[in-house]
Order: structure tokens, then C-alpha cells, then sequence
């Protein structure tokens, strides 16, 4: 046990854990509160047609990575009314986006030398226990800038989600903070690919958030509560990945995170039937 | 960028005829094309519907549950078409029963069918991990392959096929009331709630159909793609009914065609040529678009 705390691998997944996992919690409630749930999902399967680009274009994973989570962001936000665009649209765009990753990685992995076969699969699923320092590095500093913003633009945020038209007639900039909010649910979703992959982030988004709103219904508090979670779930389930070896770190992150979600329905089963009688 | 090599592959010839005698020599390609029609078919008119009645997010969730089925079929070593169509159905089962519970909160149900999606995808990955005899990893399973398609595969497709357009054809019209108007239908008496249920396990089951051919993570290419081409294309139920159902058809042929001579997953092909007809079809719309907000500065300065 204290030998695998004290190698470098399992460090840097630790530092790195511990600052994205609060970038998640804290847009991920937003994400849950503004019911924009399937953008976040879009937007992580473009992550992996934007990876596998530019593997297949020669260049850094990261660059792809995060060029197209932000840019479908900020498009998504531009192409739907109010920045809330439409499921169907999405899922079309999305299914398309995706099927060109599949054609990407196939370029890649036929056109280079053997042994990058498994390209694809960290892409989707995660590899945290494979960030290098550098990497480490980039991800915290990108992770704190995200959290900073999301901090900054709570206030405004807030008020525009839980009543678009008041917050619009009281001069709060909707639109902008709209689309403000797509770029930073991009960059996000880029961080949360490489720790849990691009086909799991949306359980990293979801998860903390919904337990959040589920046990408080105080905005700031749950705001807070979402990162917590999100942090305590990142650390148990890390440790549990390295104590059995044969629990890939993404599947115990996501196990952690619903066990945790679900256990929220056993502490306070009657709030939908309270809320609907109130 | 370098393409793949493509020098083991067969060389397409304009000559259709002689492609597809070649094609339909191989066993394999014979059962690709026949699984490939009857999934199209059925995918398109449960897409319909879906598209219809706004469930696409229901319908990728239930999609989700297939690469865990998937993938403990084949570590456990049971048939890989149990899996597909047990885990579908089941999830769709489990997505009826919450979604009438949280009707209310849409926010908090969406966080719910999220988590549920992300777990069920970790889980296909750790059955995956543990078992280490799949080579290609879990790309087939995610985007397709037609080679792999047996026979007793292609007969399961079509009894599955046939169920869905048997329970269809009783509940297709009131499904349609419901669809459209629910409280008037629910007011006529129509049994909107029973109707949901058994439409999400219809669902399940077709999603399940699509995993097979496009991979689990491109079933909206047969599902989703057709129907809301055909939907912008007409408004007249069974005129957009029928063409969705072409449209899904088409696509999935000229796919598996054209990965028959390429080397890129069949799942590529059959949303690219899906999503380039989707994108034909709101060409007009969009090309009105532009020339009406060209148009309208110059009409109020005239009024002005």
C-alpha cells in the first residue's frame, strides 16, 4: 500500500485527480442545474474525434483535445436558441462527430508503427495512472484556471440559471454568460478526458452534482458540496485502484462516484414527493 | 496525414454488378447486408417515433447499456445476442420505472441518466479490461465491424425485427396520439403511461439491433439520423415514416459497401452518409435563413 503512495505515477495522478476533480464538481452543478446534461455528453465525444485528429495530424494530444471541446462549445452555444441548442440536432452532430473519431483512430493506428493500438482505448476510457509531469503540471494549471472562472462567474451564473428572464431585465449579460459558461464546460470536459476518458467524464460531471443538489438545496452550499464530493470520490477511489491492481482507475472513479449519487436517494428518498407536494 | 494502406483490400470497379457478386461471395458480406436491411428498417421506424416523441437521450442511454452487454457476453462466454438485447431491454425497463418517478425534476433526471450512462460504460471497460484475450480492444464493439455477423445472429435480428413491428402495428396508432398530444390522449383515455413503457422496450430492442452493426456509440446513425431527415423533409406521418426508412436503408448499404473496400470502421461510413443526407435536407431551410435575415433589414428600412 505505502509502496504504490510513493511512486511517481501514482502521484502525479493524485495531484492531478485533485484538481480536476473540483473543476468537474463545480461546472458539472451548473451543467445539472441549467439541465444541459447532453451537451455535456456532446461535448466529450468530441473530445475523442479531436484527440484522435491530431494524433492522426502529427500533433499533440492535448491541442486537439481541447480546440474541439471548446470550439463545439462555443458553437453549440451559438447555433441553439439562448445557448440551450436542441437534442436532436446534437445528437446528429454528435453521432457524426463521432463516427469520424472511429476514422481517425483507424488512420492512426494502420498508418504508424504497431504498439499504438491502445490509443483509442486510453482516449475513451482513461488513463490517469499514465500522466506524465509535464502533463501533471498543464492539467492543475488548467484546472485551477477553471475553477477560478467558474468562481468568479457564480454569482451571474446563478441568478441567469434560476430565472433567465428576470436576470436578463436586471442587465445580467445572459447570452455571453451563456456561452462563457459552454467554453468553460469545454475545457473541462478536455481535463476530464485524460483522468477518466472521454466516454466517462459525463459520470464525473453528473454524479458530484446530483448528490449535491440531492443533499442541500442552498445554492453555494451545494456548489461547494459538489466539489467535496467530487474531490473525496477522486482520493477513495484512487486508493481502491491501487490496492487491486485489476480495478482500471476510470471504472473505480465512476463506480465511487454513482455509489455515492445512489446512496444520496437512501439519505433523503421523499424529496421528490415533498417537493411535489409543496 | 497519412492514409491507412489499403493495398490488401479489393479494388472498387464502377461495374455494381461485378462488385456485388464479389461482395456476396463471402458468406460473411452475404449476412452483413441482410442483418444491415433488417436493422435499418426496424431502427428507422422505432427512431421515428423516438424522434417524435423527443427521446434521444433515453434512446443513447439504452444505447450505452449495450457495450457492457456486450462485453460481459464475451467474458463470461455466453451468446453475444443475449447480451445486446438483455442489457437494452433491461436498462430501458430501468429507465421507464425512473423517468415516472422524477417526472418532475428534469434537471435531477438528467443527472440520473448520466451517472447511470457513465457506470454502465465504466463497467463494459473493466469486463474489457479483465478480459485480456481481445486484441482489437474495444473498438469493434464501439464502432462496428460487419465481419463477425453468423447466421443464428442474422435469425435473431429478424424474430427480434418482426416482435418490434408485431407489438408496433396494435400500439402504432395510439402511440402516435400519445406522441403528439399526450394530455388529450391521456384525457380520450388512451393508456399514455403503459404506452411509454412498452415504446422504451421496443426501443431497448432496437437499440440493441443498431449496436450490432454500427457499434454502440453510432446506433444514432440508424436511429436518430433518418428519422429527423425525414421528419424536416415532410410533415405527413406516413410519408416521413416510409422515407426514414429508405433513408436508413441507404445509409447502411452504401456503408457497409464502401467499408467493404476501405479500411475504416463500418460505423464511419454509415454516419457520414447518414449525416451528409441530414445535412441536404436542411440545406433549403437554412439557405431561407440566411436570405430572409439578408432580406429583412432592406423590408423595415423600406418601411421606414
Amino acid at each position: 500500500m505505502t509502496a504504490v503512495l510513493t511512486q511517481t505515477f501514482f502521484q502525479h495522478a493524485l495531484l492531478a485527480g485533485t484538481f480536476i476533480a473540483p473543476a468537474c464538481g463545480l461546472v458539472g452543478y451548473f451543467l445539472v442545474l441549467r439541465a444541459q446534461i447532453f451537451t455535456g455528453d456532446a461535448l466529450s465525444h468530441v473530445a475523442f474525434t479531436g484527440a484522435m485528429a491530431a494524433l492522426a495530424g502529427g500533433y499533440d494530444l492535448r491541442l486537439g483535445l481541447f480546440a474541439a471541446t471548446v470550439g463545439v462549445g462555443l458553437l453549440l452555444g451559438g447555433l441553439g436558441r439562448r445557448g440551450r441548442p436542441d437534442d436532436v440536432v446534437i445528437g446528429s452532430v454528435f453521432a457524426w462527430i463521432l463516427g469520424l473519431g472511429a476514422f481517425f483512430l483507424t488512420v492512426y493506428t494502420t498508418s504508424r508503427s504497431a504498439a499504438r493500438g491502445g490509443a483509442g482505448t486510453s482516449v475513451l476510457f482513461g488513463s490517469i495512472f499514465g500522466l506524465s509531469s509535464g502533463q501533471t503540471t498543464l492539467a492543475v494549471l488548467i484546472a485551477a484556471g477553471i475553477c477560478v472562472a467558474v468562481l468568479l462567474i457564480a454569482r451571474p451564473l446563478l441568478f441567469a440559471t434560476l430565472d433567465e428572464a428576470v436576470a436578463a431585465a436586471r442587465g445580467v449579460p445572459t447570452r455571453v454568460l451563456g456561452l462563457a459558461f459552454l467554453a468553460l464546460v469545454g475545457a473541462c470536459a478536455g481535463e476530464a478526458t485524460q483522468a477518466v476518458g472521454s466516454l466517462l467524464l459525463l459520470g464525473l460531471l453528473a454524479a458530484p452534482a446530483g448528490a449535491a443538489i440531492r443533499l442541500t438545496d442552498r445554492p453555494f452550499r451545494a456548489l461547494a458540496l459538489s466539489a467535496a464530493l467530487a474531490v473525496a470520490e477522486m482520493w477513495g477511489s484512487l486508493l481502491l485502484s491501487a490496492e487491486a491492481p485489476e480495478l482500471p482507475p476510470s471504472f473505480a472513479i465512476m463506480a465511487t462516484a454513482s455509489a455515492v449519487y445512489a446512496a444520496t436517494f437512501l439519505v433523503r428518498p421523499n424529496r421528490a414527493l415533498r417537493t411535489a407536494a409543496a | 496525414m497519412q492514409l491507412a494502406s489499403d493495398a490488401a483490400l479489393p479494388v472498387f470497379s464502377w461495374n455494381l454488378l461485378n462488385d456485388f457478386q464479389d461482395m456476396w461471395s463471402y458468406l460473411s458480406m452475404v449476412n452483413a447486408f441482410r442483418a444491415g436491411a433488417i436493422v435499418s428498417v426496424v431502427c428507422a421506424v422505432v427512431g421515428w417515433f423516438m424522434v417524435l416523441r423527443r427521446q434521444t437521450f433515453a434512446g443513447h442511454t439504452l444505447s450505452v447499456a449495450a457495450f457492457p452487454g456486450a462485453s460481459l457476453a464475451t467474458l463470461a462466454g455466453f451468446s453475444l445476442s443475449l447480451g445486446y438485447f438483455g442489457f437494452c431491454v433491461a436498462a430501458a425497463l430501468v429507465v421507464a420505472a425512473l423517468g415516472r418517478k422524477g417526472r418532475e425534476s428534469g434537471a435531477e433526471e438528467s443527472a440520473v441518466t448520466g451517472t447511470v450512462q457513465a457506470f454502465a460504460l465504466a463497467c463494459g471497460y473493466l469486463f474489457i479490461s479483465l478480459y485480456k484475450g481481445l486484441l482489437e480492444g474495444p473498438t469493434a464493439m464501439l464502432f462496428g465491424d460487419f465481419l463477425g455477423i453468423t447466421t443464428g445472429q442474422v435469425v435473431i435480428l429478424a424474430v427480434v425485427g418482426a416482435a418490434v413491428f408485431a407489438v408496433l402495428a396494435v400500439i402504432g396508432r395510439p402511440l402516435l396520439f400519445a406522441s403528439v398530444d399526450p394530455q388529450v390522449a391521456a384525457g380520450r383515455g388512451v393508456p399514455v403511461r403503459l404506452l411509454s413503457t412498452l415504446f422504451l422496450v421496443l426501443l431497448g430492442a432496437a437499440t440493441a439491433e443498431a449496436s450490432q452493426i454500427t457499434g454502440t456509440l453510432l446506433v444514432f446513425a440508424l436511429m436518430v439520423i433518418p428519422a429527423a431527415t425525414a421528419q424536416q423533409l415532410t410533415a405527413r406521418p406516413a410519408l416521413s415514416l416510409t422515407l426514414s426508412v429508405l433513408l436508413g436503408l441507404a445509409a447502411c448499404w452504401a456503408g457497409l459497401i464502401a467499408a467493404y473496400y476501405q479500411p475504416y470502421p463500418l460505423g464511419f461510413f454509415v454516419t457520414a452518409f447518414a449525416f451528409a443526407g441530414y445535412v441536404l435536407a436542411h440545406l433549403p431551410r437554412l439557405g431561407r435563413e440566411v436570405l430572409g435575415r439578408v432580406r429583412t433589414p432592406i423590408a423595415t428600412g423600406g418601411v421606414a
